[in-house]
């Protein structure tokens, strides 16, 4: 009978809700070769169809059951670029460990902490052979998981390869946006560094639609990727929202994790609200809440118009959100924010669940009558973010869809020849994990249509 | 990093940079902004393109010394760098459907119209240009202005040069005796919002540029968000200039001072006052 399944040590929730430390401390070499010989090898590995970019995980497991760590790392990049990334961020109960023969009855073996673990046996890994050129060149617009797999999955077939990032520093979301207690910044520098020693070049402080339009990098470039991102925030449209001390989680992890704003020494500011709300309950509301904890709240609070079973956040971080002390309020909409001068309270309104939606979630309907106030000092919009327009409005020939997202064929192809999107700018915001896949297959796409295959 | 090619000071704590910036330069118009930093802690700040030279692959900016990073920024000389320079980011500003322009600026606000005054000569519809200053020392860009205006009215608070008194008062004046298509009033926020109460009898089309709060400057963080007109816009992506007749500007002032306290503070720790 298999034992059952290796759990990574946490820090404790007592102190890690004051600082920005790693929560989940990983496996040691020992607990991962215990963990790894978990893996009954499946011959017909359905592991492997959960992952969106098709990792061998079987094989890397066993490499790391033989205690061959740098073996293990080179098994997963073969398909996946970052593997300390993805161990880390992706929801592996929903992809890979979902699919896990020893699943319900021993529990999966953890191959999200395994990849993590031989991806960080050495961070970044050791640079790879230079592939033999094929004349042709590639501009990749964005840095985030959409652009850094389609730039590794070409270098790696010898395209001259150029990112072009708006920011001034690499990473999109793995860098502004995920808090460092969940995926530290030095582990995504360091994924990045690896794949500029495999000759990729990258300009920050570049913004495409702006500093140098598609039309312009056509002239120089032989294909386009677009990776842009779905970083546009939403808000709700209600009174109060324009008040000071109400901002969406993008500015404000913006301002935690690109700008350092934790740091009280910082050039950054950042407000540090001692009675924080946050509306909404996904994986970003839950990393805002989380965040404004760290900052020094004595009460976060995330307010969510359905109920737990509708929270699109990871259920490991809705938990970890719990034990730190953060508040769920359910079933609870905000419609109106109220200070004078700067957010002093907010009027909450009770909601129950009727019919489902056309994506299958049940409607939040508002209870007449049921309004109440709640003070609060700050509120932090995390409603979901779309495709922002600066890109597409700078091309009008590039098709889009509703929202504003890129329309493309089942292989990443837009309706301008020789120009490629994937990820949020393609899909509307979803995962790290489905963008790098899109990266990937626009990368496929490419190679195919440069006549490589 | 970004080489600072010349510096000139052009008042006691306002200096104008000239930055070597090929990539922002050459997509660079009227009404842009750009987004620095100093160095690799520096925070994201934004300013206006004063000028800027596509051959040369230049950008010119004016910084006025307010807090830390402008101070930061006032310690750099030519042929010294900065870490980040990215633009030019915003909309162009546009005058093409205008035949005759007053241009109005405050403060350093003189730098963002005079693109726009430069611009409306070399396409024969010179402005007429008022510009506002405390004092005749402040008066920026005066011998730039004359050069691209139709007529130049400088005003200074204390009447130490050109009328005695507020911009306010002379863009009143100058309404009822000549004939404009629109107004384009830039500078501190009290000065726009003063400007469009003088317009807004007449409804005279008046223009303002948000300096508004930001962090990205891309569209991505709504920071710098503005009610204009009753809906969100981003001064960023949608701005930095709208219709100033209807701008929340009430709004407006008390996001600008926000972080005013968090930002004194920390001027004052890198200066050495506090411990």
């Amino acid at each position: 009978m298999p034992e059952p399944r290796n759990i990574p040590p946490f820090r404790d929730a007592e102190i890690r809700r004051r600082n920005f430390e790693e929560v989940n401390m990983g496996f040691d070499a020992e607990t991962a070769k215990k963990e790894a010989s978990r893996c009954l090898q499946c011959k017909n590995p359905m592991c492997r169809q959960g992952c969106p970019v098709g990792v061998n995980i079987p094989a890397f497991i066993l490499k790391i059951k033989n205690g061959d760590f740098e073996g293990a790392r080179d098994t997963i990049t073969a398909d996946n670029n970052l593997p300390s990334i993805c161990g880390r961020v992706c929801p592996q109960e929903t992809q890979c460990e979902s699919r896990c023969v020893l699943g319900k009855k021993f529990g999966a073996v953890a191959i999200g902490a395994l990849e993590r673990f031989a991806g960080d046996y050495i961070v970044g890994g050791k640079p790879a052979v230079p592939a033999e050129k094929v004349g042709k060149s590639v501009a990749v617009i964005g840095s985030g998981p959409a652009g850094l797999s389609c730039a590794a999955d070409l270098i790696k077939r010898g395209f001259d390869v150029t990112i072009f990032e708006a920011f001034h520093t690499t990473g999109g979301v793995l860098s502004y946006g995920i808090p460092e207690f969940r995926l530290p910044k030095r582990i995504v520098k360091a994924e990045i560094a690896s794949l500029e020693k495999m000759g990729v070049k990258i300009v920050t402080n570049a913004v495409i639609g702006k500093s140098l339009t598609i039309a312009e990098l056509k002239e120089d470039f032989d294909f386009i990727f677009l990776g842009t991102g779905a970083g546009l925030p939403g808000f709700m449209n209600i009174p109060g929202e324009g008040l000071p001390g109400v901002c969406s989680a993008n500015e404000f992890l913006t301002r935690v994790n690109l700008m350092k704003a934790m740091n009280p020494d910082a050039a950054t500011p950042v407000q540090r609200g001692k009675n924080v709300m946050v509306v909404g309950a996904g994986n970003v509301a839950m990393d805002a809440a989380r965040t404004a904890m760290r900052l020094g709240a004595d009460h976060v609070t995330i307010v969510y118009r359905r109920s737990r079973t509708e929270m699109p956040a990871r259920k490991e971080e809705i938990e970890h959100a719990e034990e730190e002390g953060i508040e769920l309020k359910l079933l609870t909409s905000p419609v109106e924010i109220i200070g004078n001068g700067k957010v002093e309270k907010v009027r909450l309104i009770r909601t129950e669940l009727g019919e489902p939606d056309e994506r299958g979630r049940r409607r939040p309907i508002d209870i007449p009558g049921s309004e109440f106030e709640v003070a609060a000092d700050e509120v932090i919009m995390a409603l979901g973010t779309s495709p922002n327009p600066v890109l597409t409005k700078s091309c009008p020939e590039l098709k889009t869809g509703p929202r504003g997202i890129i329309a493309v064929d089942e292989d990443g192809r837009t309706s301008v020849p020789g120009v490629y999107a994937g990820g949020d700018a393609a899909t509307g915001a979803a995962t790290v994990i489905l963008a790098m896949s899109a990266g990937k297959r626009a990368a496929k796409a490419i190679v195919a249509d440069a006549g490589l295959n | 990093m970004f080489k600072i090619l010349d510096k000139r000071q052009l008042a006691e704590n306002v200096n104008e940079y000239v930055i070597e910036a090929p990539l922002a330069a050459k997509n660079a118009a009227p009404g842009q902004f750009v987004i620095l930093r100093v160095d690799a802690d520096g925070e994201r700040v934004p300013f206006t393109i004063a000028d800027y030279d596509r051959e040369r692959g230049t950008v010119t900016i004016l910084v006025q010394t307010v807090g830390a990073t402008t101070y930061q920024l006032a310690q750099k000389n030519a042929g010294d760098s900065i870490a980040d320079f990215v633009g030019p980011l915003g909309n162009p500003t546009d005058l093409s459907r205008f035949e005759k322009v007053l241009l109005v600026g405050g403060g350093i606000g003189g730098a963002v119209i005079h693109p726009q005054a430069k611009l409306l000569n070399s396409l024969g519809k010179a402005p007429d240009v008022v510009l506002g200053a405390r004092t005749k020392e402040l008066l920026l860009y005066m011998d730039e202005m004359r050069r691209y205006s139709s007529e130049l009215f400088p005003m200074t608070d204390d009447g130490s040069y050109g009328g005695k008194g507020f911009v306010t008062d002379k863009v009143a004046e100058l309404i009822k005796t000549r004939k404009y298509d629109a107004v384009l009033a830039v500078g501190p926020l009290p000065m726009m919002a003063a400007v469009c109460e003088v317009t807004r009898p007449s409804g005279l089309k008046t223009i303002v540029s948000m300096n508004s709060v930001m962090v990205d400057g891309t569209g991505m963080c709504g920071c710098c968000r503005v009610t204009v007109g009753g809906e969100r816009k981003y001064a960023c992506v949608d701005g930095p200039e709208f219709d100033g007749h209807l701008i929340d500007f009430a709004e407006a002032r008390l996001r600008q001072g926000f972080y005013r306290d968090q930002e004194k503070e920390h001027y004052c720790r890198i200066r050495g006052e506090v411990k």
